[in-house]
């Protein structure tokens, strides 16, 4: 038996893997997968299918992730997703993902950010809900063979450990309010740290950032995370920022500013060769700057056909319209960068092992493929190689089940948070990263940090995350993907390592540690 | 403007339910679900509403609730839409209510297990051009809780499992479709009194009708998949 946390994308991919291998598992979350943050993955999975003739291929994928990341990724691991790629879209096409095809019935691949070949396969503007669909109807099949127990409305509360080793994880029935703990295996799935940040980030309200707080203060290693991704194009809707997906550049978006009354497509003019389709850090930081200068910042697609709009981006028409009061055929649509992903996470391997044995991480919960900026097309990539990746390695673990048994002492972690405790922490935080930071704004943002108040378990342990991730980012003094610092703008050598962040002796301590070297085992994983 | 939300509440399943009326400045939200948040936040700080959300931009299904008697996604009710200042929220009825506005929607992944929903075989590619519209599905309930068929327990499954069951047949092989179209006729077709209130309630704006003209055509009556000009 072997526990997943989270049923999205790399939860699910992860309990297919081990149910295709005749393994038990228990896939535990807040929500039915229905409702998991994948669902709103939007622009689509990269793979060098090369069905668009252009000669592309896995080197060249490797390549453009490594780029794309600055050097800070395991290319081992990188080379292991890249080479996967086509066999992990080909799979999900098996199971029923409906990808936009061409008239040959190949898969369509579209342009994206930080890639010279057409690579991202996609249905439409709703890639991540077409494939959890297609997944979830997979996994039912192995649910009906009582392989694969779901657990919804089940939160995490913390692991067990006997000091060293994770032995199990302690979980809350949210509808009846008992407790169980579970012994076995443990995969984390639960998604990136964007609950740390609350009403600033394109993900779901559901994800609070605790999971990942209470693995940290539980001693649990994390990496890289300072690496946060703003995605230049969202827009402010209720509670939360709402993306608009790349595609909407791949299919020919253009972004500008009003420069003395004239539309400035500042991409266009000084990146000439990827234009709007720049990497996200580089296309963020841009916007920055020149939203500094002159203001709002629009996404052009007045020159998208009406057959790309019908058929690669009905979807996005409509949620636009439905926010804005303008049709994006005729109208610029105002945009902000808005914090999107999470580069950094749950520091592991290749084989997706974690610091503490028998705790593995998969998905954007873990620091994985990405380096200092992850390129669009590459998450729900790394999300499903990543499940598969560490349910095949956690397979060899898997131990009888010794089923559920009830807790039912005190437990300091399920304390609800005060109201308004998770705006203040990620107000401090938003204020110390930026797409743009220096020491003085880091600085200030821990003196705050120093100051808040914390009176229930969650939030100390929150409070403590956010600390690695402002002294991480204090810490890598240089550029680096969208670690940005006004006052050490050059990228350097001696930084092009691992920002490793452990809580010791209830202490924050950040270290730097080598990227593995590259060999030529990658894709054996 | 001022509005007033009529709140029907309930401890927990064994506990009488009651309605809470709050008013609120309707000017600082412009969606059922912001105007719960700052509910919660303000008004009823010390023992919130609860109810379940997670993307909040209507692709998750899960803020699903009457408003006004309707069920709706709370993220996609805007407040401006009502003439009245005056707005009912309840739970979902013909789901067990957990607390509050919190009902367990467990009969629907339930029935889809019942039914059998999954490939048998790797899927080829949709023909019908269907597979995309029906996965846009959000088992949300709402089309299963305005349905006059639907009750949780019977044989008749609702639009929740059409959704998935035409996504199925539309990529199921020919020579592996039979179990796939029997358990739609079984579980959907002969339950089904045409009434099409799931495609006008439907959030995700899925045409049911369209789906089930698909399937009946193919599971019913034999036609074989209606082709569709690839897209």
């Amino acid at each position: 038996m072997i526990n997943i946390i989270g049923a999205g994308l790399a939860g699910l991919s992860a309990a297919l893997t081990l149910a295709e291998s005749g393994i038990r598992c228990r896939l535990i979350s807040a929500q039915h997968s229905e409702r998991a943050q994948s669902v709103l993955a939007e622009g689509g999975i990269n793979a060098a299918l090369d069905t668009m003739g252009e000669g592309d291929d896995t080197g060249l994928h490797f390549e453009e992730t490594m780029k794309g990341g600055v050097y800070l990724a395991d290319p081992n691991a990188v080379r292991a997703l890249t080479e996967n790629a086509p066999a992990v879209v080909r799979k999900l096409a098996d199971i029923g993902v409906p990808f936009n095809r061409n008239p040959d019935g190949s898969i369509m691949l579209r342009s994206f950010g930080g890639q010279k070949k057409k690579r991202t396969a996609f249905a439409q503007s709703s890639t991540g809900k077409m494939i959890m669909t297609a997944l979830i109807d997979e996994v039912r099949k192995y649910e009906a063979q009582g392989l694969v127990t779901r657990l919804p409305h089940h939160t995490f509360v913390r692991l067990m450990t006997n000091g060293t080793e994770c032995t199990g994880l302690r979980i809350r029935d949210t509808y009846t309010g008992k407790m169980y703990d579970l012994n076995g295996i443990v995969i984390a799935a639960f998604g990136g740290m964007n609950g740390m940040f609350p009403h600033i980030t394109t993900g779901t309200v559901t994800n609070s950032g605790t999971a990942a707080a209470v693995l940290f203060a539980q001693g649990v290693r994390f990496a890289n995370t300072e690496m946060i991704q703003y995605h230049p194009t969202t827009i402010g809707i209720p509670g939360k920022r709402c993306l608009i997906s790349e595609a909407a550049r791949g299919e020919g978006g253009r972004l500008l500013v009003m420069k003395k009354g004239y539309p400035w497509y500042f991409m266009e003019e000084k990146y000439p060769e990827l234009g709007n389709l720049m990497p996200r850090d580089i296309v963020s930081r841009e916007m920055f700057f020149a939203k500094r200068e002159y203001g709002t910042a629009y996404l052009d697609m007045t020159g998208v056909s009406g057959d790309v709009w019908k058929n690669k981006l009905s979807d996005l028409r409509e949620e636009i319209m439905h926010y804005f009061p303008l049709d994006p055929k005729k109208d610029f649509i105002p945009v902000e960068p808005g914090i999107h992903y999470f580069m950094g996470g749950i520091y592991v391997n290749i084989r997706h092992e974690t610091s503490m044995r028998g705790l593995y991480a998969a998905g954007e919960c873990a620091c994985q493929y990405h380096g200092a900026n992850r390129l669009g097309g590459n998450s729900l990539l790394g999300a499903v190689f990543g499940g598969m990746t560490a349910a095949k390695n956690a397979a060899a673990y898997a131990d009888s089940d010794s089923g559920m048994n009830e807790y039912r002492d005190d437990e300091p972690l399920i304390a609800e948070l005060p109201a308004g405790s998770d705006e203040r922490l990620g107000d401090i935080l938003a204020g110390g990263l930026g797409i743009v930071r220096n020491s003085v704004t880091i600085k200030s943002a821990l003196d705050r940090l120093d100051a808040l108040q914390c009176t229930v378990a969650a939030e100390k342990v929150r409070k403590e995350l956010g600390r690695a991730m402002l002294l991480s980012a204090l810490g890598r003094m240089e550029s680096r993907g969208a670690h940005y610092r006004e006052d050490c703008p050059e990228t350097l050598d001696e930084f092009a390592g691992v920002t490793v962040s452990q809580l010791a002796g209830g202490a924050v301590r950040i270290t730097f540690e080598d990227i593995p070297e590259r060999n030529d085992n990658g894709s054996n994983v | 403007m001022e509005v007033t939300f009529d709140i029907l509440r309930r401890r927990s399943a064994a506990e009488k339910p009651f309605i809470q009326t709050v008013t609120i400045d309707g000017g600082r939200c412009a969606t059922v679900a912001e105007a719960l948040d700052l509910i919660n936040a303000e008004e009823l700080a010390d023992d919130p509403i609860q109810w379940e959300r997670s993307c909040k931009q209507k692709k998750c299904g899960a803020c699903a609730m009457l408003i006004n008697g309707r069920p709706r996604l709370a993220c996609d009710t805007k407040l401006s839409e009502f003439r009245k200042s005056r707005i009912e929220l309840a739970p979902l009825k013909k789901f067990p209510v957990v607390r509050d506005l919190i009902v367990d929607r467990k009969v629907i992944f339930d029935d889809l297990q019942k039914l059998g929903a999954w490939l048998d075989e790797n899927a080829e590619a949709d023909i019908c051009g269907i597979s995309y519209e029906a996965s846009r599905c959000l088992q949300c309930g709402c089309c299963l809780e305005v349905c006059p068929n639907f009750y949780p327990g019977g044989e008749f499954y609702g639009a929740s499992v059409l959704s998935v069951s035409s996504r199925l047949a539309a990529e199921t092989p020919a020579e592996y479709s039979k179990r796939i179209y029997g358990a739609y006729n079984e579980h959907f077709y002969r339950g089904c009194g045409k009434s099409l209130s799931c495609k006008d309630i439907c959030p995700a704006g899925i045409d049911t009708e369209r789906l089930m003209v698909n399937s009946n055509a193919a599971a019913v009556w034999k036609r074989g998949k209606r082709k569709k000009d690839r897209q």
